[in-house]
Order: C-alpha cells, then structure tokens, then sequence
C-alpha cells in the first residue's frame, strides 16, 4: 500500500494528520542516518519562489540534489512572465507543471500554494505563501523537536518574541496540539498570540498560558522556540524598549533543564546574544540543518509508494 | 366595517419569494446573491410591516426557482427568512433555511494580499459556527473573518 502522503499536495499543517507527521519526522531521522541518493533519480523539480528566501530555497535544491533529482526553476519573480507579461499564476502554473514532478512554490501571497494545487497534476509543495503557512518549517521544526527529545508527545514550549505575525509560531502550535503539547507564551502585549489560535488550543483541550518574562517558566521547559521582533512594527524607543525585555542571554540558561533546547526559524538579529551559541541549549544551527532532511523526506514521500 | 386584507405586493405565478428579510438587508441580498444577473423581474418591498419583525423587507423572482443551497447561504444574512417557491401561483416548496458549510462565489475576500482576487477562481468560504458566533474561513489565504467583516468588504 502507498504511503499517505503519496501524490499528495503539502500546502497547510491543519491537512496533515499525527501520523502524516510521525511518518515525515521518522522518514527525516531514517534519511539523516541513511542518506538515499535514488529516490528522485530522474526526477525533475520545479522550485518557483516568486520571493526571495534564502534558507528554504537552498535547502529545498540541497535535498532534491542529495536524492538523486534535478532542479528548475527561479529564486525571484522579476524575470518571469508574470512578471514581465502579466500572465496569471494559474497559467503559470500549468505550464511548470507539465513540464516536472513536483512543484515547491514560495509566493508573498497568502492562499498561492493552495490555488496553484488546484491548477496541477502534480504535488504542489508550499514552501510559504505570505502570511498564511510555512508547513515545511514546522515538520523541520518537529523533527528537530523530536531528535532532542526523544518524542513529540506531552512536550513542554515556550514560544517567545512575536507570535502575532509569526506563522512559524502558530503552525507549530497547531502542530503540537495534535501530540498534547504545554505551551508557554512571552511577547509584548502588542504581538500577543492571535484570539484565534487560543481558540482553537482552548477548543482542543491544551493547556496554556501567557507570561512577562523567560525567566518564570525556563526550569520548566522541555523546548524554548525563539522568534525575531521585527523592528519596523514598532516605534525606534518602544523596539529598543522590547527588544532588551526580549533577549535571551546565557546567563538566563542557569535554571533549564540539562536537556532543554532552543530552536529559532532563523535569521536571529540580536533577541539571541552570541553568548547562547556556545551552551549546550543552542539548537538552531542544527534546526537550520534539517530543513534539509525534512525537506528530503517530503519530496521522498509526495513523489514515492515506499520509502 | 372588517378591516380590508390584500397583498401589499403582487402575486406571482411561477419563481421564488424571500419572505421576512430584516428591514435594510433587502437591497445587500439582492446584490450578494446577484438576483438581477436572472434578468428575470424582480419585485422589492422594502420596510414592510411585520408582526414577528416589526419591519421587513421582501424580494420576489419570477421564473427562478431558488435551490436549497442558494436559499440556505442566506441563512448568514436573514436567519428568520422563508424562501418560498411558487407554482401556478402557488407554494410548491418552503425551504427551510439552515446555515451552510461553503459559500462560493458571493463574496470576495476581505484579505486583499489573498491570491484570490487576482486569479481566475470564484471565492470560497467554510462557514463555521463557534461560541454563538459565525465565522468565514477563506479557502485560499485560510484567514478566518465574522460575517460582517465579509459582507461589508463586499
């Protein structure tokens, strides 16, 4: 029987089931330990970022190359025809498709990835439409959870910085509710979490509250998710304001656990001092790093019965 | 002298009535569920007397027979409505309204980054009801908005 995520599109963490994302997770751990050079082997692998990113798109090519298959495609929209020729994506998209196997699109606007799914034959992978979702940061975000700590189930999170904007915060949490997850929220008032991800955690029964400060709650942390506030959503005295309440010095690791990790989406300005590199907690360069195998192991799965 | 009853609104022979509308969502029903894309005639009454609404309004269609599903999207709107459907000048069917799971193609997204005002798909809303409170999810941008957040971007 072919595995559930055969053929199928990847466009939003609220379509994949927990054991779409216990199989992603464990097909990444196989991949990392076993690398498999053949399981795109003469296939070709349309990678369309209509914006500029540049983790998600290197790492993306890394893992199409490291299984055997090839690339097309482009690193911004400025030379395309939607560009140049005011073609609509939905034309676009038919033709790339007819053309690949499977296509990664990244795009500023929110519902891009789901829209060009409904225009494709082949597996439509998002790899971030606007503000809306970024899935294959989460399943990296979960296999890097899941590598530290041994499981996904019954995870205590903090979730810090600003979790109004950041899709990385929520499709996490939306994740992790599935695995019964205790969550911990720390953001300035103005970037709180959105009412509607509380409803829906309160809906699912997970337990979480809000805090002032990473210091209350650390000994209890089995994982603490950092994200960047950005500074143009504040005025130059507030940002400097927020952003010294916001920064995690090595100082403040005294009391975690020896096991807690800290993970961070990445690019970091300065909300983590240099000095958290060196501990034993940093884990975002190795997060970083999977997004490769995450990113493997989708592809391997969309685009295999077996793996 | 009996008090003399009669139609405040002619009758109909054949097409569909949409009976006790709130006073003022009318003329927005008329347009949301483009009722004059039918090129059929179209009788309006609006701010009619009412027992049950004190006022209301009410639109009749000729020769267009409303389906369940058209009748049940305005089930947002007009919760109290009756969409009644007409034979020979007389009632074949009463749908009976209830709250639809997709709306599609009424409303546009109140998201202007959503990818779906520039491209050649109809707009398409899950309706959701939680805490005695409607919401609309769009399909594409996946952004949740109350039923007023929606029908006012329109």
């Amino acid at each position: 029987m072919a595995n559930p995520l055969y053929k199928k599109h990847i466009l939003s963490i609220a379509d994949l089931t927990r054991s779409d994302l216990e199989l992603v997770v464990k097909t990444a751990s196989s991949l990392k330990q076993t690398p498999r050079h053949d399981l795109l082997q003469h296939k070709v692998i349309a990678s369309c970022f209509f914006e500029a990113s540049t983790r998600t798109r290197l790492s993306f090519e890394t893992a199409v190359h490291r299984l055997g298959g090839s690339v097309i495609g482009f690193a911004d929209a400025g030379n395309t025809s939607l560009a140049k020729k005011g073609e609509t994506l939905a034309d676009s998209v038919r033709v790339i498709t007819s053309y690949t196997d499977a296509f990664v699109i990244r795009h500023p606007q929110e519902g891009a990835a789901r829209l060009s799914a409904e225009f494709s034959s082949i597996p439509v992978i998002n790899a971030g439409d606007g503000s809306n979702q970024h899935p294959t940061q989460t399943l990296l975000d979960l296999f890097s959870i899941y590598e530290t700590q041994g499981t996904l189930d019954g995870l205590k999170l903090a979730f810090v910085g600003d979790l109004k904007y950041g899709r990385t915060v929520h499709s996490l949490a939306q994740a992790l509710s599935l695995f019964g997850a205790r969550f911990y929220f720390i953001a300035p008032e103005a970037l709180s979490m959105p009412d509607y991800i509380c409803e829906e955690l309160t809906d699912k029964g997970i337990e979480f509250s809000c805090h002032e400060s990473i210091e209350e709650v650390m000994p209890e942390l089995d994982i603490l998710y950092m994200t960047r506030v950005q500074k143009e959503r504040f005025e130059e005295s507030e940002y400097r304001h927020i952003a010294a309440k916001f920064v995690l010095t090595a100082d403040e690791l005294k009391t975690a656990k020896p096991n807690m990790k800290i993970l961070h989406p990445l690019p970091r300005v300065d909300e983590i001092h240099t000095d958290v590199d060196e501990t034993p907690h940093a884990y975002y360069f190795q997060q970083a790093g999977n997004g490769v195998y995450a990113r493997q192991a989708l592809l391997a799965l969309v685009l295999n019965e077996e793996v | 002298m009996p008090e003399k009853k009669q139609l405040q609104v002619e009758a109909i022979c054949n097409g569909s009535v949409i009976d006790h509308i709130p006073a003022g969502q009318g003329i927005k029903i008329l347009k949301l569920f483009h009722l004059l894309d039918t090129r059929q005639r179209i009788t309006v009454g609006l701010n009619l007397p009412s027992a049950a609404l004190g006022a209301k309004d009410l639109i009749k269609v000729e020769n267009t027979q409303l389906t369940a599903d058209q009748a049940n999207q305005l089930a947002l709107f007009a919760p109290q409505a009756t969409v009644n459907i007409i034979t020979d000048f007389k009632v074949v069917t009463k749908h009976q309204l209830q709250l639809p799971e997709v709306i599609v193609g009424v409303f546009a997204c109140p998201n202007s980054n959503c990818i779906s005002h520039r491209e050649p798909v109809r707009s398409r809303f899950g309706v959701r009801s939680a805490q005695g409170e409607v919401r609309l999810k769009c399909h594409f941008c996946e952004k949740s908005f109350t039923k007023e957040i929606v029908s006012d971007a329109f």
